[in-house]
């Protein structure tokens, strides 16, 4: 039974892409909702991606060098692990990972609530394409979005990191900077963009498939909008592993 | 002209409609009614597409409109305009944005005509000076006027409306009734109405098909319902006896 439907929304979900990544009807209207999606899942997602950054860059940094650094380790471990992580776990995976319960719960709610006030409907009988019109800006906008999403919370990580050199004093500039420069590999930088770009689409295609496909009222929406957070979470988790041993 | 001939539709084990056979004529508000349950909406869905029949044509001016290819039956959908139950505004855009959409999606005019074109659609439903607000910002009346002013934005050869009086009170109701009808002739289109509305019922219904349990069960024109001699649509359509009597003494 569990087997048939997730066969079924499979298909589905295929089929939905299928109507999705066709040439859109109005380059004019597409250009417009592109730009749009671009603000609306890009943009402002940055407030949320400098705060959770800056400050889980200021944690790692403090409990690596309060409760894993000993005397018979290098002074600059802490700024090197800060750097690592960043770069090659949170800025990519678990900065998606929020970002699906953010961009992934407003994708589903709007394209819902669309459907079930008969939005879509008013566009298919325009003969508008409703699922290129309205899906593929959402799913190009978040995949342009996301690298400078990753970069910035990068960024924002290594200063929540020097925060607590600067402010709190708990360790010195100095033997951060060290750290962060210490064997540096470029490729990891690379890596988490690649990701992302995996994760974004993940994250658009399909909270845009629970919500376009709902049938019912609020209470539907409100379903969808949790299946989508939850199914894109799953899904970037398993895709994390695979695309963590393919680029690594 | 819009012909249905031998339409069928199932959901399953049920069947909703059963044989519809009917002409909707060019510049006639063709009124669908019944009670609720009895296949309307369903039948107004099969019509535009948003349903498949289970079997029967849909003929557009001739065309088939259910054996057309998908490529077809979109430049087909561009010759129609619908006017939902709800309105169904894009709630993101303003009044005039709206108006505009399907101008900006398929119009290869300038913006200057694409925004006169639109400015005449709103004027024409008496609705100018609202262009800049949203559809959150206007009464439920001005929404369903919106949605005529989009739905006739492209000059549509088919209108659609699916309960387009709901949730309105009685002056409202009439002053979107005479607005369908008018435009209607003014723009010679096949009109056809799927409602609830007695008052549009007995003010615009040029045609009428009444549908019951998923039957045709009688048509006629609003002149033919009061000697129609059918009494399930006597009582559909006569359920208050105070409008009943008010027919009558005008009769």
């Amino acid at each position: 039974m569990f087997i048939q439907r997730f066969l079924h929304s499979t298909g589905r979900y295929v089929e939905l892409m299928g109507r999705t990544f066709r040439k859109p009807e109005s380059w004019r209207m597409f250009g417009k909702q592109y730009l749009k999606e671009m603000a609306q899942l890009g943009t402002d997602s940055i407030g949320i991606v400098l705060l959770i950054s800056f400050f889980i860059g200021a944690v790692i940094c403090i409990q690596i060098k309060l409760n894993i650094q000993s005397a018979w380790m290098p002074l600059w471990v802490s700024g090197y692990v800060t750097r690592e992580i960043m770069l090659l776990e949170f800025s990519s995976s678990i900065m998606c990972l929020i970002l699906s319960g953010k961009v992934g719960s407003n994708i589903a709610s709007e394209l819902g609530t669309m459907r079930t006030t008969q939005q879509i409907d008013a566009l298919e009988i325009m003969g508008v394409n409703s699922a290129s019109f309205l899906i593929l800006p959402k799913i190009l906008g978040l995949v342009t979005m996301i690298p400078l999403l990753v970069i910035f919370s990068t960024v924002s990580g290594v200063i929540g990191a020097y925060a607590t050199a600067w402010v709190g004093h708990i360790i010195t500039a100095t033997d951060l900077t060290a750290g962060m420069q210490h064997d540096f590999v470029p490729w990891f930088f690379w890596m988490g963009a690649i990701k992302s770009l995996f994760f974004a689409f993940i994250i658009a295609s399909v909270s845009s498939f629970f919500g376009y496909t709902v049938e019912g009222g609020s209470i539907d929406v409100g379903k969808a909008s949790t299946n989508a957070v939850v199914s894109s979470s799953m899904l970037i988790l398993f895709s994390d592993l695979f695309l963590t041993n393919i680029l690594s | 002209m819009i012909e249905l001939k031998h339409l069928y539709k199932s959901f399953e084990d049920k069947d909703v409609l059963k044989d519809i056979n009917t002409t909707f004529d060019n510049g006639k508000t063709n009124l669908i009614i019944g009670q609720s349950g009895s296949g309307k909406t369903v039948l107004m869905k099969c019509v535009v597409g948003l349903f498949e029949p289970t079997s029967g044509e849909v003929l557009y001016d001739g065309r088939d409109f259910v054996g057309m290819k998908k490529k077809e039956r979109t430049l087909l959908r561009r010759e129609m305009g619908m006017i939902f139950q709800s309105a169904a505004l894009f709630d993101s855009m303003s009044v005039l944005e709206n108006v505009m959409f399907p101008l900006d999606m398929f119009s290869d005019d300038s913006y200057k005509e694409r925004r006169r074109r639109a400015e005449y659609c709103l004027d024409r439903v008496n609705l100018l000076e609202a262009e800049n607000k949203f559809p959150d910002e206007i009464s439920g009346g001005m929404q369903k006027r919106v949605a005529i002013a989009r739905a006739i934005s492209m000059n549509p050869r088919y209108l659609f409306c699916d309960e387009p009086n709901s949730g309105l009170d009685p002056r409202t109701s009439l002053v979107i009734d005479e607005l369908i009808h008018g435009i209607t002739k003014e723009f010679g289109m096949t009109t056809i109405i799927n409602t609830h509305d007695m008052n549009s019922v007995m003010g615009i219904g040029e045609h009428i098909l009444y549908i019951n349990q998923g039957v045709t069960a009688w048509e006629g024109t609003k002149n033919e319902v009061v000697g129609s001699g059918n009494q399930s649509l006597l009582d559909f359509v006569f359920a208050s006896d105070i409008f009943r009597k008010a027919v009558i003494s005008q009769e």
